[in-house]
């Protein structure tokens, strides 16, 4: 079924009789070549690329939930390619390029929206550090403009520019970033992997991976064993868990990212906008609801909640950037569990077990990358040697120190990212 | 959340400061060579139940404590100095 104008136009006309399921409900078949665990954005991105790029279709995703249950679709939804070291920046850089034609590709509407990001600034040094951003980004290829305080004022006219303790020097602009719809994204993915013959199994929790001669031969499952030749650990806030099915421990905490969104308003939030001063960012859906978030609640949770003290910072730096925003309700929140990584940078890698692969680190960022990240992984699993541009997001930078990623430069170290 | 610092009583969990796994206290040898550094400064159990982690309690009494709870239902289930561990 393929999505167009003249199709909406068609079923509104015929009472919308003529829609059907995005994909099928297969049983699992009791042997794959490939297997990936989760099917949250990276997991449904791997299975469209494998079948899409390398034209393999034998492949099962295995989700314990339900699709799009997990962070996929408890994000904020911001998408982004203004990262710094090498390692990231050309990650990222090719991410937005797959967003750019994502919509397209996947024949989906996926409601991507390059409306900018505006990173503020409230001193010189942070003003030394925008620049330096900026000249990286454009470095890479991607958009940057430095923006003083006047054209920011005509841009921005909700906050606050003289706040006597942070008063806002200016702002770092990346036009090509946004926002997308985030579930779309994981239907989308899904729906192309499903029409190209991967099978997509919902309620089927892993339980056991099998391993024999440090080779994988597949997984243990809530609905049965699964053979498999390769197998893929994509599961971002379980991935200890998971790994530890395969005897692995990973450089790996799970911690809490509270989110908020308010009743819907008219338009008055046109970008994504970021405060320097204290973990804060907000953008306004389609819908109208403001949509913001901050600081992890940073300790190692699995409670997909989170509690007072962390929203508590996210409404102070609200209020104080944008004193407007306490006329609105605040209608949720929630929480997800984030892969956080010692040095706040993802890993797509190989494991010591052969045929067996890893996907996580994604931190709170993981949502702009499912593009890219998909495709790497889908290119690692086929061909068995990492994409260019994900190359650098190894395993073993810990163990060995070579290659850290570590973007706000505060050491590879739990806890500080 | 809140915790019961032994020196201190039951406080808000804005006064403590969270540090991580509390397998942070059991440093290796040095020179237990690379694999035991790694395995300790990076890698983590970090699992879905019941953990042990360090906790700072900065603004009360200045002590670090070893907290045991629960990492899915936020259930703290026992606070104790970490001195009163090195004691023992
Ligand atoms: C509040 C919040 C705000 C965020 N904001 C942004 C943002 O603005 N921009 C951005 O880029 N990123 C953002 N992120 C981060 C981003 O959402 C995540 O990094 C990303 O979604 C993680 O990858 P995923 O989509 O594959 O994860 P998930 O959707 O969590 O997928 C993992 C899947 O694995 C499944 N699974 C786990 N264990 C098993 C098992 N044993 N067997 C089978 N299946 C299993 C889970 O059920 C889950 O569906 C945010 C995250 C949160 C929580
Ligand atoms: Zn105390």
């Amino acid at each position: 079924m393929r999505f167009s104008g003249w199709r909406v136009l068609k079923e509104g006309l015929t009472g919308n009789k003529g829609w059907s399921p995005h994909w099928r409900n297969p049983d699992p078949k009791t042997e794959y070549d490939i297997v990936i665990i989760g099917g949250g954005g990276h997991g449904l991105a791997t299975a469209f690329y494998l079948a899409k790029e390398h034209g393999l279709t034998n492949v099962a995703v295995l989700e314990k939930g339900y699709l799009g249950g997990g962070n996929v679709g408890r994000n904020t939804t911001i998408v982004r390619a203004n990262y710094y070291l090498p390692g990231n920046s050309e990650f990222y850089s090719h991410s937005m390029k797959l967003w750019e034609g994502l919509e397209q590709e996947l024949n989906y509407n996926v409601m991507h929206s390059q409306r900018g990001i505006i990173n503020l600034f409230h001193s010189d040094g942070q003003r030394d550090a925008a620049v330096r951003r900026g000249n990286a980004m454009r470095n890479q290829g991607d958009d940057a403009h430095l923006l003083g305080r006047d054209e920011l004022r005509k841009m921005l006219p909700y906050l606050d520019f003289d706040t006597a303790r942070f008063p806002i020097y200016g702002g770092l602009y990346h036009p090509r970033g946004g926002t997308a719809r985030h579930d779309a994204v994981a239907w989308g993915y899904a729906r192309g992997a499903d029409e190209r013959g991967v099978d997509l199994i919902q309620n089927c929790e892993v339980t056991g991976i099998d391993i024999s001669n440090g080779q994988v031969t597949g997984v243990q499952t809530t609905r049965g064993a699964i053979r498999a030749k390769k197998v893929a650990m994509v599961a971002a806030g379980r991935s200890s868990q998971v790994a530890e099915m395969a005897g692995m421990r990973l450089p790996i905490e799970s911690h809490i990212l509270q989110a908020y969104v308010t009743e819907g308003l008219k338009p008055f939030i046109d970008h994504v906008v970021t405060f320097g001063m204290s973990h804060f960012y907000i953008s306004q859906s389609d819908k109208g609801g403001l949509v913001f978030g901050g600081d992890l609640d940073f300790y190692a949770s699995y409670a997909a909640r989170g509690n007072l003290p962390g929203k508590e910072q996210v409404m102070e730096a609200a209020m104080t950037l944008m004193p407007a925003i306490g006329k609105a309700r605040v209608l949720r929140s929630w929480g997800g569990i984030m892969d956080m990584s010692p040095d706040g940078s993802p890993i797509i890698d190989h494991t010591h077990i052969g045929g067996l692969y890893l996907n996580t680190g994604w931190c709170y960022g993981g949502f702009k990358a499912v593009p890219a990240s998909g495709f790497a992984l889908a290119h690692l699993i086929a061909t068995d040697r990492p994409h260019a541009s994900a190359e650098k997001l190894r395993l073993d930078r810990f163990e060995t120190g070579y290659g850290l990623l570590d973007e706000e430069g505060t050491g590879a170290q739990h806890n500080l990212h | 959340m809140r915790l019961t610092c032994p020196n201190c009583g039951e406080r808000d969990i804005r006064e403590f400061t969270y540090q991580g796994a509390a397998s942070m206290l059991d440093r290796p040898d040095p020179e237990a060579g690379p694999e035991a550094w790694h395995a300790y400064l990076h890698l983590r159990d970090n699992p879905a139940g019941v953990t042990r982690d360090l906790w700072h309690h900065g603004c009360g009494c200045g002590a670090w404590l070893v907290v045991t709870r629960d990492t899915v239902t936020h259930a703290v289930h026992a606070v104790e100095l970490v001195e009163a561990r090195d004691a023992g």
